[in-house]
């Protein structure tokens, strides 16, 4: 079972795509680019389609996804905590 | 597996272009005609109206824009024949010359001097003698390089640049080499990753006139925004669907070129799909959008599971079982180009099956 998915190995927040994923569980990633798999503790429940942090960012730090910058940390996010607009924004608007 | 031996069952009409489907086309010029034509479409049955608010007081850029995509429309070659209806018989025959240059039947109405009455009986006789004739059109066998695809997203997710969106891009990949025309569009939805579009751009002419289209429209944005575009770029459906800004979603879009086209060509975002003249649409959703048109079948495709199992009627294709790794992209994509051409040939999408005809006319500013 795949959990989540991340596209570039570099990426710092990967994408949940199975429903009912809670706190605490062991979850299977798949980076896409490199079609390899990597394991992390989920540290909250996460909604289908929703982020979770990859590593450890601090709040102010470039968030990375399909390799690229598409917003800073507004708050510190741990490692397996849910990421979205309560701690991700834009840098453009 | 799609290859240059590849063929489908299209309409091919007067000017030598294909087209899917066969419409004959009641087509009212502002909002005031309307009723006529729908009352016509009501009359002649295997006819299509499709009514919308506009055509009135507008003038300028904005007018132009909305003569050209009622002609364009009109001039798709998935119509076979087309009657005009307008509260002036001048400006109907405006849109009437712009049709008649695909070569294809077409004849206009006035209302005014005559009524809804006179000119519903009028327009009947003609769409009667149109619909029959059209019904006697048969399908010939066309080359892949007569096809024009087009594709946009809509209510996108995450699930969409992770799965659906690269599933076109796949598509589009294979279909690029076999000669056939495509479109992608977007417009404040790429911001954040318009240098990855640029890069794209055929060469240094095609890549100046994409930017000056993207930072006119930026402009817009910066004259009419309230405070940011945070409250509609990404969407409140987006957020909700796990996406989280713009540059984010943009990405997600951008993984609809595909890896290999070339953007050879900028077109006015404004134009629509339909009235450019492609004759089949690809739409990727990850939170299920409904959408459908009246002229050009919209084939609906979603990676997300939850969208596929709740709003499965809605789907033509789910391609869900690539997040889970049950199948890779080249996979997806060559199912995505089977259900494409099985659409061409004639079955009808799932939005064609529940009568969705969304036609949305782009007005430019406020003139009345």
């Amino acid at each position: 079972m795949i959990h989540f998915v991340l596209h570039d190995p570099k990426d710092t927040v990967a994408v949940v795509v199975v429903e009912g994923v809670k706190a605490g569980q062991d979850l299977t990633g798949w980076i896409m680019d490199e079609d390899r798999t990597i394991q992390l503790k989920s540290q909250q429940d996460i909604p289908i389609g929703h982020k979770l942090a990859l590593k450890d960012i601090k709040g102010g730090e470039t968030i990375i996804k399909y390799g690229h910058d598409i917003g800073k940390a507004i708050a510190d996010i741990k490692a397996g905590a849910h990421a979205h607009v309560h701690n991700i924004k834009t840098k453009r608007w | 597996m799609i290859t240059s031996k590849t063929t489908f069952q299209g309409y091919r009409r007067e000017n030598g272009r294909v087209g899917v489907r066969n419409h004959v086309l009641i087509l009212p010029v502002d909002d005031l005609s309307n009723a006529a034509a729908e009352a016509v479409a009501n009359n002649i049955k295997g006819t299509l109206a499709i009514p919308h608010p506009y055509g009135r007081l507008q003038f300028g850029a904005d007018l132009d824009l909305h003569f050209r995509t009622l002609i364009g429309a009109g001039s798709n070659p998935n119509v076979a024949a087309v009657v005009v209806i307008c509260i002036e018989e001048s400006w109907a025959k405006k849109v009437v010359d712009g049709i008649a240059k695909t070569g294809k039947p077409v004849t206009g109405f006035g209302i005014e001097l005559h009524g809804d009455h006179d000119t519903v009986m009028r327009a009947s006789k003609v769409a009667k003698e149109y619909v029959q004739w059209a019904s006697e059109l048969k399908r010939v066998e066309c080359p892949v390089s007569d096809l024009w695809v087009s594709c946009k997203c809509g209510e996108s997710d995450t699930t969409s640049g992770c799965g659906s969106n690269p599933t076109v891009g796949n598509a589009f990949d294979k279909l690029e080499p076999l000669g056939a025309t495509l479109c992608f569009g977007e417009t404040t939805e790429i911001t954040g990753g318009e240098q990855i579009v640029a890069d794209r751009c055929a060469n240094g002419e095609v890549r100046e006139r994409f930017m000056m289209m993207f930072n006119r429209y930026q402009e817009v944005v910066e004259r009419h925004k309230t405070s940011d575009l945070v409250d509609s770029q990404p969407t409140k459906g987006n957020i909700a669907g796990g996406l989280t800004t713009i540059e984010e979603k943009a990405l997600g879009n951008i993984q609809k070129i595909g890896k290999k086209c070339k953007v050879i060509g900028v077109i006015e975002m404004v134009t629509l799909c339909a009235a450019s003249g492609y004759a089949v649409h690809l739409f990727p959703t990850g939170q299920g959008n409904v959408i459908g048109n009246p002229i050009l079948p919209v084939i609906k495709l979603t990676a997300n599971p939850r969208t596929a199992r709740t709003m499965s009627e809605h789907i033509d294709l789910d391609v869900s079982g690539l997040l889970q790794r049950q199948k890779n992209l080249d996979q997806a994509g060559d199912e995505l180009l089977e259900v494409m051409l099985r659409t061409c040939n004639g079955r009808l999408t799932a939005a064609e099956a529940l009568g969705h005809r969304e036609f949305v006319l782009t007005r430019l500013y406020e003139s009345a």
